[in-house]
């Protein structure tokens, strides 16, 4: 029998029994929605539709439609990519590296947090298909695809090209690895449902039988995705900063991107799975699976990751005067203040500042508190990917050149799509899909949780 | 698999009364058909004698065969089929590595899962022989095939219910 300390606090409150664990669940899949459900279906469906049309006009005129110029190629699209797909970090980072270091707080999060993962890829993926201009083509230019202009193949010299390997891999790798997750408790659902959710969860649930057999199988599958998936997240977002780092442009070519991106991705990602898990967890009553140690040791990661993330903002400061190089100084005295300087101030209050209110043990206890600053860090979030791409690009090498970035309505519809679908998405996961790992929760129960009958019958047992 | 027609069930509701029950039994000379249970209980399948899963080993396997497609791909579009020098890199560059190791893993976790499903008969319209439905809900479930047995039905009762089992009951299946 595991035996945790009496010190620590339990990870699921109010006595819960199996049964409860299954029942507590289960039953927001089976009930009807609620009247606040479809307020925010409809909410999000709303935003689809506008973005959704935004996003039709765009690709029938072309890309004309977004605020991009001649100096400021890249703005809010990539922007936006780079934000969506950090944001798709936490959710891996928190079922595979918490998995192979053994958290077990984890269990209460990672399946809201790997849905969101998949979610904010898709999210991301609008963006770059949308680029292309004419997305149908793409294929071409994105996949090894033999062809016809002059055997011509895909530049494997590109990081952009391995961005295209590395998104891919990470998506269908995270579905794999959420789905797989999920089987066991569609199966839970599977057996207490009748009729024709019967049959959908039974199709879902892919026959599962819970044998001593397939759970060894199914345990040692899933530490080694863990183990897969682990240097995977790390190689996403080192890949996507090579995107900026392996050019030659003033502001992006740093050696500091890599590691500098990891800890913003996953600076940002717990942020939005802050924001997440608050919301699910007032509306489904989940304040004894989520608990406000849940919650503090979430802030904790963002105050860690949000310090290194600080850390680096005044590297990159430090090094542009360090190196010499008068166009990086440049480049850095134009980003704190240049005309931008608005967006860089909002990103360092946002970004470095705020996650250190969570030296607060009252703050970082707070819900009200915790709310708040998760949505503000991913403000902040938001704006270093702006101020990396835009005040890096806007000042060209001749000053004839120079411009701003002016955003389009067609630029904020396509952001607003990508909303509309996240959260349609995330809703329609939260209404039909076990929104916490059952099965998992079950095994931490006897030794995590406040005490429970079954638990006592155990100490009586062992007594005899 | 589903081989046997006539079971008996026994119920257990605690995880290291069914693995000490589970011991016990098997000390007792009854074959074990099953066990089923609603989560993972760590050291089950040592007390039933199983094997370690090779699982790994697959994962191993398809991982190389990613390592080795991606290699081989990119060698032959970059070097072979229409050589081009981009950016002043080498025809075998170290630029290959982001792309061979994402191959690597793809493959990797995709072969891995494909053979759990197949060796585990799971596919979506497969149909799970359920012996308790409380077996994903609470209780521990385990099946003793009364065919592969010598010993009379009620002797393992009774060894059941010595073990800590809450409940025994027959179980027959048509199929």
């Amino acid at each position: 029998m595991q035996v945790v300390s009496s010190v620590r606090d339990p990870l699921i409150t109010g006595k819960k029994t199996y049964h409860d664990v299954t029942h507590d669940i289960c039953s927001r899949v089976e009930e009807k929605p609620s009247r606040l459900w479809m307020v925010a279906m409809a909410v999000s469906l709303g935003a689809l539709a506008l973005g959704g049309y935004a996003l039709i006009v765009t690709l029938w005129e072309g890309i004309g439609m977004w605020g991009l110029n001649k100096t400021v190629g890249w703005a809010w699209d990539i922007t936006n990519f780079v934000w969506w797909i950090g944001i798709g970090h936490a959710g891996t980072l928190i079922s595979a590296i918490l998995l192979l270091f053994r958290q077990k707080w984890r269990m209460s999060i990672n399946r809201a947090a790997e849905a969101m993962t998949i979610f904010a890829v898709i999210c991301a993926a609008v963006f770059p298909v949308m680029h292309m201009g004419r997305p149908w083509l793409g294929a071409y230019w994105a996949l090894p695809l033999p062809n016809t202009f002059g055997s011509l193949w895909i530049n494997f010299h590109s990081p952009l090209l391995w961005d295209v390997f590395a998104i891919s891999t990470y998506f269908t790798v995270s579905l794999v690895f959420w789905y797989l997750g999920m089987i066991p408790d569609f199966a839970t659902i599977r057996d207490r449902a009748k009729g024709v959710s019967k049959i959908i969860y039974g199709a879902l649930s892919f026959g599962w039988d819970g044998a001593a057999k397939t759970w060894a199988r199914y345990e040692s599958v899933s530490l080694i995705l863990a183990g897969l998936a682990t240097p995977l997240v790390l190689s996403v977002h080192t890949i996507v900063s090579m995107d900026f780092a392996t050019s030659v442009v003033p502001g992006w070519h740093t050696t500091i991107f890599p590691p500098y991106f990891v800890a913003g991705a996953i600076f940002s990602g717990f942020a939005m799975v802050m924001t997440l898990m608050l919301v699910t967890r007032k509306v489904y009553k989940l304040e004894d699976y989520i608990t406000i140690k849940h919650i503090e040791l979430m802030n904790t990661i963002i105050m860690v990751t949000g310090s290194i993330v600080g850390v680096a903002y005044i590297t990159e400061l430090f090094m542009a005067w360090y190196s010499g190089v008068e166009y990086e100084q440049y480049a850095f005295l134009n980003r704190t203040s240049g005309p931008y300087w608005w967006a860089y101030a909002t990103m360092m209050t946002c970004n470095v500042v705020s996650p250190q209110l969570f030296w607060f043990k009252k703050i970082r206890t707070s819900i009200a508190a915790s709310f708040i600053l998760s949505i503000v860090v991913n403000i902040g979030m938001w704006f270093e990917r702006f101020v990396i791409i835009v005040t890096s690009l806007h000042r060209d090498y001749l000053p004839s050149s120079w411009a701003m970035f002016h955003p389009t309505l067609y630029d904020i519809g396509t952001y607003l799509f990508t909303f509309g679908f996240f959260f349609t998405a995330f809703f329609l996961f939260a209404k039909f899909f076990p929104v916490i790992n059952i099965a998992e929760i079950k095994t931490i129960l006897k030794s995590d949780s406040e005490k429970t009958p079954a638990a006592e019958t155990v100490v009586q047992n062992v007594k005899q | 698999m589903d081989s046997g027609k006539n079971f008996l069930v026994g119920i257990y509701e605690d995880e290291d009364v069914l693995i000490s029950a589970v011991k016990k039994i098997r000390a007792n000379g009854v074959k074990i058909h099953e066990v089923f249970t609603p989560y993972p209980v760590h050291g089950l399948d040592e007390a039933l004698g199983y094997k370690r899963t090779r699982l790994p080993i697959a994962a191993f396997m398809f991982g190389f065969l990613g390592t080795a497609l991606a290699l081989l791909i990119q060698s032959y579009m970059m070097a072979t089929d229409w050589p081009m020098i981009i950016g002043g890199k080498n025809y075998a560059s170290v630029t290959y590595v982001p792309v061979t190791f994402e191959l690597t893993v793809l493959l990797s976790a995709l072969g891995m899962v494909g053979t759990f499903l197949v060796v585990s008969n799971m596919k979506p319209w497969g149909k799970a022989r359920i012996f308790d439905e409380r077996s994903t809900d609470n209780k521990h479930v385990m099946a003793i095939d009364l065919d592969e047995n010598k010993a009379s039905t009620e002797v393992i009762t009774n060894i059941l219910n010595e073990n800590g089992a809450s409940e025994v009951k027959p179980k027959q299946f048509d199929d």
